[in-house]
């Protein structure tokens, strides 16, 4: 092999660059959250399926229904009434915004825009 | 051969339709005028080069031996094996069309093979068809095909229509270079024996009688004395010619091209050389059996190049020199600055070269020992060695052709033009597009400048031409400088069939002429009897 | 047609991927095929790499695009004719990251009797947008493959979505990389001279990154796949604990995992190790300083040569009348050792590598 002090360099940065995530999990890998699920409540407002792939753009629907069509009610798939709401709505049942929305979402990296406007409930609580 | 006029010879080129075939499917039809004549079996014979006996491109079929298909894979196994240049560019090509339209034969002829993206493609897609899996699985479809009689046609035709000139290589995302290509396969197809007339017999001659052209060594002396004498009669000035032949224990080699001393309008550049060298009363010698510079065996082979170039530190050795000084030239330059050093290294009995006159050192060739002789000029004009009146060129309007091999291999660009900017006033550039290392080739280099073929060489000197009769036009240039012997030469033919009006001359020749020499007579003409603007008062 | 033949395979990668999603085959187009395809494209890549430095490079050859360095006063080019290794690391930066040579492109057009020359930087422009995206793009999925994602990724990935468009938000580079590929593949279809030189082979990996992208795009902003799921599988690929996890994850998903398997696997067998290969080029990567450092040639051999003395003795007679010095010193040079690539049995002897 010719040129090895620049080839074999190369080729460990090669394999460094591929092999990338695996470096950067060492020593500081944990393991995958789990949310905490409403206790008392074991159906959401459309099926379990459903929300996990589909939630943000439910809310996203629900924002712009309230904020610009003026509706306050939302018929499920079941055809059961929900009224829409974050805080009131959603969050009664998932009553603690770092133990359910957080864990996923920082495990994924989306940068979900709720809290901008909206105030977590265990940040509320403590305004009381 | 009659050529068509200038205005008719481009009808046929269109840049922006391609065939309707595949090119696959285009057989090489090769069309006269466009092609180089085979060599005599005889000197190939003497150079101890392989031959296919007596033979013309245009036969029917050619007598290629038995075995010629094993041959060539292993020949082409061979060069990726020893050439990672060639196994890289084999490999790593997009077809991204860059390189599209940047060669002069393309924008000369049209032809879609005229690209330097098919024209490597000729050989990739045998080595994908011969030896690739992937290649024989999928053919077409991954570029990949057979090696058969028409390719050798097709290579011969097609890498003959390549000067080696680089500007592909600027433009490359990768700096695929087609020249190495065209070099390998050039050799690929001479160890089968094919080889062009025009491209061998100048290495026969250098080979044996020492320049390309076989000026023998009293002929040698014969045409610089005819040159002297003109001088002398021109300006009133003696140059003692004895001194610089053959003298052992000079300081320095210069080594000439033989088209400086064999034809006009390069022996203009010679004497040119030669007036500089009496003014300076440079110590410095020159070898008959090394006055050639050029190498043409560069054209066939590496080796054969190899074997062409040994004499001139042999001789620098044998005459006892401290450096080397080379003439303007374009692929000797080529040859001396990247191929050279590599060859015949390290050049421990040679010193690094040192101007005597301004004391300056050439670092920058302090391990091959061999100075341009622009650069040596250049720094003399910098430190104001020479007396010069550039308004004796003033019955000129100069522009300045750079050549392929000193821009693209070199990067030899502002040395010349300093030069230009002091010998004379009328500078004027041709298009940026056109110029530096976006120069174009005269369309005649590595060993294409034959007459059996000159119908190529005018389409493939085109976009060169097309650039001087732009600032013919414009500015009324009518002298175009270049720093390569084979330009010189070939330019003179270019210009006379586009630009009639526009001469061609070596910076040298414009030194000479602005130089003020001691115990010059008035006169009235240029070096070479041209009518000057401002007439010269002498001492009579 | 061979844009056409392209497209119909990477319509029936698709195919394959789906059909195998519906049989049930998660764990083959999830685990088996992804880890088979990383192989071959890492060890591929290697073996092409060790494949060139293999190879010598006979002759320091770069090509040089600007004043090279002599005397003091002329103003060297380092870019465009580097001396030293650190301009040549420049030039190759140039290169490779902002595709230098690229950008010099020009058009030409015959008019008449006239060549006219222009700026054609659409080119460089496609090229730029397409490989910086998708670097960008590679950079960020390994929010997938880390936990905790690191930071610098996290900031990449809200600078990517900076103009908040959308839920999800649209990141930028995902209509770059379209745009650019779009560029590419409509510039192979219309421009006659690019379609002329096009293979199959050309056209085979734009549709294949263009199915990866368009698998991608969707799966963010229109067929939704459960996301939490999608990084428990391949964060198990990422940490050798591969599991298909228990909440079913969207076909659209092992589409795009296969895809980019293919891509994978076919990376280092094809013109796409350009990559690599732009590494070595050898007009790119030496130094424009031939006369001051002597490059070494391994299998540099010795040529048979005419001598002076044999020179000087044809000519002998010649040369003393016509006054031109003879030489009486030189003396016949002894046979030397030689090889010819053209002499039968004289082949230079076979280098070692």
């Amino acid at each position: 092999m010719y040129n090895a002090d620049k080839v074999i360099p190369g080729i460990i940065i090669l394999i460094l660059f591929f092999t990338l995530p695996i470096w950067l999990n060492v020593g500081r890998l944990e393991a995958v959250p789990e949310v905490e699920l409403p206790k008392e409540e074991k159906k959401c407002v459309e099926s379990k399926e459903f929300m996990r792939r589909e939630h943000m753009k439910l809310l996203d629907d629900w924002r712009i229904k309230v904020l610009r069509e003026n509706q306050h009610v939302y018929l499920s798939g079941e055809g059961k009434n929900f009224k829409i709401s974050l805080q009131n709505t959603c969050m009664k049942c998932h009553e603690n915004k770092e133990k359910f929305c957080d864990k996923c979402h920082n495990f994924v990296v989306t940068h979900p825009d709720c809290w901008t406007c909206h105030i977590a409930p265990e940040v509320a609580k403590k305004w009381k | 051969m009659s050529l068509p006029k200038p205005d008719a010879l481009l009808k046929d080129v269109e840049l922006h339709k391609t065939p309707e075939r595949h090119w696959m499917d285009i057989e090489p039809e090769l069309k006269r005028g466009y092609f180089l004549s085979i060599i005599d079996p005889k000197v190939l014979k003497d150079l101890d080069l392989p031959s296919l006996g007596t033979w013309q491109p245009y036969d029917e079929k050619w007598p290629l031996p038995e075995d010629w298909k094993e041959r060539i894979k292993k020949e082409i196994l061979r060069r990726m094996e020893t050439y990672r240049s060639f196994k890289l560019f084999m490999e790593i090509c997009v077809r991204c069309g860059a390189c599209a339209d940047k060669c002069h034969f393309f924008l000369g002829t049209g032809d879609p093979k005229n690209m330097p993206v098919l024209r490597a493609e000729l050989i990739r897609s045998v080595i994908k068809g011969e030896f690739s899996i992937f290649g024989k699985l999928f053919g077409r479809f991954a570029g990949a095909r057979k090696l058969t009689e028409e390719v050798i046609k097709e290579w011969f035709y097609y890498f003959y229509q390549c000067t080696e000139c680089r500007r592909c290589s600027v433009f490359c995302p990768y700096g695929i270079d087609t020249a190495e290509v065209t070099m390998i396969m050039r050799e690929i197809l001479l160890s089968l024996g094919i080889a062009t007339d025009w491209g061998i017999k100048p290495v026969h001659n250098c080979y044996y009688i020492g320049n390309h052209v076989g000026v023998p060594p009293q002929s040698l002396k014969e045409n610089l004395e005819f040159l002297i004498w003109d001088f002398e009669e021109i300006a009133g000035i003696q140059i003692d010619l004895e001194k610089y032949l053959n003298r052992k224990g000079a300081e320095i080699l210069y080594v000439p091209m033989s088209g400086d001393y064999f034809a006009d309008p390069g022996i203009y550049t010679m004497l040119g050389i030669l007036v500089l060298f009496h003014y300076l009363d440079l110590d410095v010698t020159i070898s008959p059996f090394a006055s050639e510079g050029g190498n043409f065996g560069f054209f066939n082979s590496f080796e054969m190049a190899k074997r062409l170039h040994a004499k001139i530190y042999e001789e620098a050795k044998r005459l006892k020199v401290k450096w080397i000084l080379g003439g303007e030239c374009g692929h000797k330059w080529r040859v001396w600055h990247q191929f050279h050093n590599t060859w015949f290294g390290p050049i421990d009995f040679l010193e690094v070269p040192k101007s005597p006159i301004t004391g300056t050192v050439f670092e920058h060739a302090k391990d091959n020992k061999i100075v341009h002789i622009c650069e040596f000029t250049a720094d003399l004009i910098a430190h104001g060695k020479l007396k010069l009146d550039p308004s004796r060129n003033d019955h000129l309007i100069v522009t300045f052709h750079d050549s392929c091999n000193t821009s693209r291999a070199m990067g030899f660009f502002e040395e010349p033009r300093f030069i230009l900017k002091h010998v004379c006033n009328n500078f004027v550039e041709m298009p940026e597009n056109t110029i530096r290392e976006k120069t174009f080739c005269c369309g005649s280099g590595s060993g294409l400048n034959a007459g059996e073929n000159m119908e190529i060489r005018m389409r493939g000197g085109f976009p060169r031409a097309n650039a001087v009769e732009y600032v013919h036009k414009e500015y009324g240039v009518n002298q175009i400088a270049c720093i390569c012997a084979i330009d010189r030469a070939t330019l003179s033919s270019l210009m006379e069939y586009w630009v009639p009006e526009v001469a061609v001359s070596g910076v040298h020749e414009l030194v000479a002429n602005a130089l003020v020499l001691e115990g010059e007579k008035s006169r009235d003409v240029d070096l070479r009897r041209r009518p000057l603007k401002h007439p010269v008062k002498g001492v009579d | 047609m061979e844009a056409g033949i392209s497209l119909i395979i990477v319509i029936g990668l698709i195919i394959i991927a789906y059909i195998g999603t519906l049989l049930g085959l998660q764990v083959l187009f999830g685990i088996v095929i992804p880890y088979v395809a990383f192989l071959i494209l890492v060890l591929g890549l290697i073996y092409r790499v060790i494949s060139w430095a293999k190879v010598p490079q006979p002759f320091k050859i770069p090509t040089t695009c600007g004043q090279q360095k002599s005397l003091p006063w002329v103003k060297h080019s380092r870019l465009e004719a580097p001396f030293t290794t650190w301009e040549v690391v420049l030039r190759m930066f140039f290169e490779i990251f902002l595709f230098r040579s690229l950008f010099r492109n020009l058009r030409a057009d015959l008019e008449g009797r006239r060549l006219i020359y222009g700026s054609a930087k659409w080119l460089w422009l496609g090229a730029i947008l397409f490989h910086f995206s998708f670097f960008i793009i590679m950079l960020r999925h390994i929010r997938l493959f880390t936990n905790p994602v690191p930071g610098f990724i996290v900031r990449l990935d809200y600078i990517d979505s900076f103009f908040h468009l959308g839920i999800p938000p649209i990141y930028i580079t995902d209509l770059l990389i379209l745009a650019g590929l779009i560029f590419l593949l409509l510039r192979r279809l219309i421009d006659p001279k690019v379609n002329y030189i096009s293979y199959g082979s050309d056209y085979f990996p734009l549709f294949l990154i263009l199915g990866i992208v368009i698998s991608g795009v969707l799966m963010r902003y229109a067929i939704k796949v459960d996301v939490y799921a999608v990084k428990q599988l391949t964060l198990g690929l990422a940490t050798f604990t591969p599991t298909i996890p228990k909440a079913p994850i969207g076909s659209i998903f092992y589409i795009h995992l296969f895809l980019v398997s293919v891509l994978a696997a076919y990376f280092p067998f094809s013109k796409l190790v350009h990559m690599i290969g732009i590494f070595f080029s050898p007009t790119r990567n030496m130094a424009n300083n031939n006369r001051a450092v002597r490059h070494v040639n391994p299998w540099n051999y010795p040529v048979k040569h005419y001598t002076y003395y044999e020179y000087q003795e044809r000519f002998r007679d010649k040369m003393e009348n016509a006054g031109i010095p003879i030489d009486e010193e030189v003396e016949p040079e002894k046979e030397h050792e030689w090889y010819s690539l053209y002499v039968p049995g004289k082949e230079p002897p076979t280098i070692k590598s």
